[in-house]
C-alpha cells in the first residue's frame, strides 16, 4: 500500500500537492507551515481547540444507524449489513465545516493576525468561518461567487449576522473559483496581517494537510463510535468530494486499515459526458489551479473549465491534492452522481430517516446502493458502511422544495 | 537569451534602463496585438512581454483579468499567443518574453511547451505562479533550447531565496530578475517612494544573483518608472498599456505616446 505522506517532502502527495502561487505568498507559507509545527502542537492550542470543539460545536458527533435507508436500498439485506451516518450536520452551524474554520481561526489569532478572510461556494465555509470570527473576536471578510450569492441568499444573510462582510465576486463564472481568485488577490495585498482561511483540503502546502489534520476528527471518532457499536472497522468509509475536506477527513481515521475501502462521490451534474458537471477526478487531468497540482477540470490549452452542479459545495473544477494521491494509488475509488440522483436520495433519506441532508451529502447516498453491492462482493458478506453526512440540507432547500415535491405534483 | 542578454548590455553602456512592456495577447485580437507590440518596440520598448491569457489570472488586477476574458472568449491562449510571438519574431528583434500562469504550460507538457516557444522565436518565460522551488522541470525544459525562465523576488522574500535564484543563475538561463514592487496584483499605482525603494531593492537583488534587475506592478506613468528605474536595470510598465488598449482598441496612438514618454524618462 503506497503511503499517502511524504515526511521527507511536505506538501506532497505522491506527484501530486506543492506550492504554485506568486512569490509574495511564499513568506506567509512559511509563516503558517512553522505556526502549525510550533503553536499547532502546543498543549495550549490543543486544549482550546478540544474545548471549543465539545463545548462550542458539540461534539462527538453521533453515529446514527440509518435502517431504514438501508433497506430501501436492499432489500435483501445481501449487500448491506449496516449503515451509519456520521453526523456532521449537528455540528454547530450545520456542516462539518466548522470543525477547520475554527482550528484556523484560533491559529491564525494565536500567529497575531488581525484580519481573516475567506472564500465559499455553498456559503457553509463562510458561515462556518464567520461564526469562528465573531466567537474569537476578528473581523472577517468572505469573497462569494455573484452567482453563489444569488442562490445561497439564506447563508448570506447568516455571514451578515455574524458581522462579516460579504463580498460579491462579479468576475469569470462568478462562483467559487472566482471568489478563489479573489481571496488570492486580497491576501497578496494585506498578507501581512491577513489569514486566508481556505475551506478546502487545496491550496498551497501547508493548506491541504493542515485542513486534513483539522478535519479528520470526523474519521477518528467515526472508528472509535464504529468499533464501539459493532466491534470491528467498518467496510467502507464514503463521503462526497468537492474539494474534499470532509472526504479526507473521514478517510484519515481509515488510511492505515487495509481492509477499510474508501470510496469519494462526485457530482456528475447533467452527466460526465455533458460539459456541465463536477466530477474532477473522474473526467479531469492532472493540472496547477489555485496552488497546487492536482486533477483539474481544464481544456486542452490549459485553461480552467467551468464547473456545474447543483449543488454550489461540490461546483469547483479542482480537488484537494490528497484525493489524486488517493485515487492514482488505488487507494480510493471515486464515483460520481448526477444532479438528478442527488435530489432523489435527498428525498429518500429525509422520508426514511428523518434527516435532510445538504445537497452535498446527497451524492454518495445516491451511490450507496453501487458500492455496497461492489463491497459486499469483494468481502463475499453484506458491509457495513459508514458515511460522512458532511452537512445539513437547510440552505438546499428552495431546491429541494422545487425539484423534488415539484416533481411529484406532476 | 543573448536577445535579452545583449539589450541588458545596450543599455548599460549608454547609461540608461531598460524598458519592459506587456500586453496581453488576443486583446482585442492577435492581429491588432502584433500591430501594437511593434509599436512598442518602435517607440522604445527594450523587451516585449507577450501575456498569455489565462481563465483563473489570481496574481493579476482587473485590468489585465479583463482583458484575458476577453481574449479566452474569441479563442485567445497559448496557442494564439505562440503565433503572434512568430509573426512578431518574423518582423523584428525585439527581445519576447512570453509571461503567463503554469497551467497552460504544463497541460502541455513542459519539453513540448519549451519546444513550441522556442521555436516561435521567444527568448523567455515568465511564469507568475511558478516560484523557484517548484521550476526545475520547466528550467530544465527550457536551459537545453536556450530559452530562460525570468524568476519573481517580492518584498516579503528572504536572502536565502534570492541567494537561491543567484544558484540557479549559474546552471539555467536567467535573463533577468523580476522584481515586484509591493505585495499586490498587477495594475494598482505605486507610491513615488515605494517605487524608489523598490528600485534600491532590485539594486541589492542584482547584487546577490548577479543577473540584471527590473522592477515592475505600480508603474503607470514615466514619473514612476524614472524613480523606480533610478537604482534598477529597468522597469516593467503593464496595466496602463492594457487599459489604453481597452478605452481605445482600434488606435495604437494612445499606446505609442506612453512607450515614448516612458522611453525618454529611462
Amino acid at each position: 500500500m503506497p503511503s499517502s505522506h511524504h515526511p521527507q517532502n511536505p506538501g506532497w502527495y505522491g506527484p501530486y500537492g506543492g506550492r504554485f502561487v506568486s512569490e509574495t505568498l511564499i513568506p506567509a507559507l512559511d509563516e503558517l507551515t512553522e505556526a502549525i509545527a510550533g503553536i499547532g502542537t502546543s498543549e495550549a492550542y490543543k486544549t482550546e481547540l478540544n474545548a471549543l470543539l465539545t463545548n462550542y460545536v458539540g461534539r462527538p458527533t453521533p453515529l446514527t444507524e440509518a435502517h431504514r435507508l438501508a433497506r430501501e436500498i436492499d432489500p435483501s439485506k445481501k449487500t448491506i449489513g449496516r449503515l451509519f451516518f456520521k453526523r456532521e450536520d449537528l455540528c454547530h452551524t450545520g456542516a462539518h465545516k466548522i470543525n477547520n474554520a475554527i482550528g484556523q481561526v484560533l491559529l491564525a489569532s494565536k500567529m497575531g493576525k488581525t484580519r481573516i478572510i475567506a472564500e465559499t461556494g455553498a456559503g457553509q465555509h463562510g458561515v462556518a468561518t464567520a461564526t469562528a470570527c465573531a466567537l474569537i473576536g476578528l473581523p472577517c471578510e468572505v469573497y462569494m461567487g455573484a452567482e453563489d450569492v444569488k442562490r445561497q441568499a439564506p447563508n448570506v444573510g447568516r455571514m451578515k449576522l455574524l458581522g462579516a462582510k460579504v463580498i460579491a465576486v462579479e468576475s469569470g463564472s462568478k462562483t467559487l473559483k472566482d471568489a478563489m481568485n479573489e481571496a488570492l488577490r486580497d491576501w497578496v495585498t494585506n498578507v501581512a496581517t491577513t489569514h486566508y482561511c481556505i475551506g478546502s483540503a487545496a491550496g498551497p502546502h501547508p493548506y491541504p494537510e493542515l485542513v486534513a489534520k483539522l478535519q479528520s476528527i470526523i474519521g477518528t471518532e467515526a472508528r472509535a463510535q464504529l468499533m464501539e457499536r459493532t466491534g470491528r472497522l467498518p467496510d467502507a468509509a464514503v463521503a462526497c468530494v468537492g474539494g474534499g475536506s470532509n472526504a479526507i477527513g473521514m478517510f484519515r481515521g481509515f488510511l492505515a486499515a487495509a481492509s477499510v475501502k474508501l470510496y469519494g462521490v462526485e457530482a456528475a451534474g447533467h452527466g460526465v459526458a455533458t460539459d456541465k458537471h463536477a466530477a474532477t477526478l473522474t473526467a479531469g487531468r492532472v493540472g496547477i489551479l489555485h496552488g497546487s497540482k492536482s486533477f483539474v477540470l481544464c481544456d486542452e490549452g490549459g485553461q480552467i473549465k467551468e464547473a456545474h452542479s447543483i449543488s454550489a459545495g461540490l461546483d469547483y473544477p479542482g480537488v484537494g491534492p490528497e484525493h489524486s494521491w488517493l485515487k492514482t494509488s488505488g487507494r480510493a475509488r471515486y464515483l460520481s452522481a448526477t444532479d438528478e440522483e442527488a435530489l432523489a436520495a435527498a428525498s429518500l433519506v429525509a422520508r426514511t430517516e428523518g434527516i435532510i441532508p445538504a445537497l452535498e451529502t446527497s451524492h454518495p447516498i445516491a451511490k450507496l446502493g453501487e458500492i455496497a453491492s461492489e463491497v459486499a462482493k469483494g468481502i463475499g458478506r453484506p458491509a457495513t458502511i459508514v458515511l460522512c453526512l458532511s452537512g445539513r440540507g437547510d440552505k438546499d432547500l428552495e431546491t429541494l422544495l422545487a425539484r423534488c415535491l415539484g416533481n411529484e405534483a406532476n | 537569451m543573448g536577445r535579452i542578454d545583449d539589450v541588458f548590455a545596450k543599455r548599460a553602456a549608454e547609461g540608461k534602463k531598460v524598458l519592459v512592456t506587456y500586453l496581453c495577447v488576443g486583446d482585442p485580437d492577435a492581429e491588432r496585438s502584433i500591430a501594437l507590440a511593434l509599436a512598442c518596440a518602435e517607440e522604445g520598448a527594450d523587451v516585449l512581454e507577450l501575456g498569455c491569457p489565462f481563465s483563473d489570472p489570481s496574481a493579476d488586477g482587473v485590468a489585465i483579468a479583463r482583458a484575458s476574458q476577453r481574449a479566452l472568449a474569441r479563442g485567445g491562449g497559448l496557442a494564439e499567443t505562440l503565433e503572434v510571438a512568430r509573426a512578431i519574431r518574423e518582423k523584428s528583434d525585439v527581445p519576447l518574453v512570453l509571461f503567463g500562469y503554469y497551467n497552460p504550460l504544463f497541460v502541455r507538457g513542459e519539453q513540448d511547451a519549451a519546444r513550441a516557444v522556442a521555436n516561435a522565436g521567444v527568448d523567455a518565460l515568465l511564469v507568475v505562479d511558478l516560484p523557484i522551488d517548484e521550476s526545475t522541470p520547466l528550467r530544465e525544459a527550457c536551459a537545453v533550447r536556450n530559452v530562460g525562465v525570468v524568476p519573481l523576488v517580492a518584498p516579503t522574500t528572504k536572502l536565502d531565496r534570492i541567494e537561491k535564484i543567484g544558484l540557479f543563475a549559474n546552471r539555467y538561463p536567467v535573463p533577468f530578475v523580476y522584481y515586484v514592487s509591493m505585495t499586490g496584483v498587477t495594475g494598482g499605482a505605486g507610491a513615488s517612494e515605494v517605487l524608489g525603494k523598490a528600485g534600491e531593492e532590485a539594486k541589492r537583488v542584482r547584487e546577490v544573483t548577479k543577473r540584471p534587475t527590473v522592477v515592475g506592478f505600480g508603474i503607470d506613468s514615466a514619473d514612476r518608472a524614472r524613480i523606480a528605474a533610478e537604482h534598477a536595470d529597468g522597469v516593467v510598465v503593464g496595466s496602463e498599456i492594457v487599459r489604453r488598449i481597452e478605452k481605445d482598441p482600434k488606435s495604437d496612438a494612445a499606446v505609442r505616446e506612453l512607450v515614448r514618454d516612458l522611453r525618454a524618462s529611462l
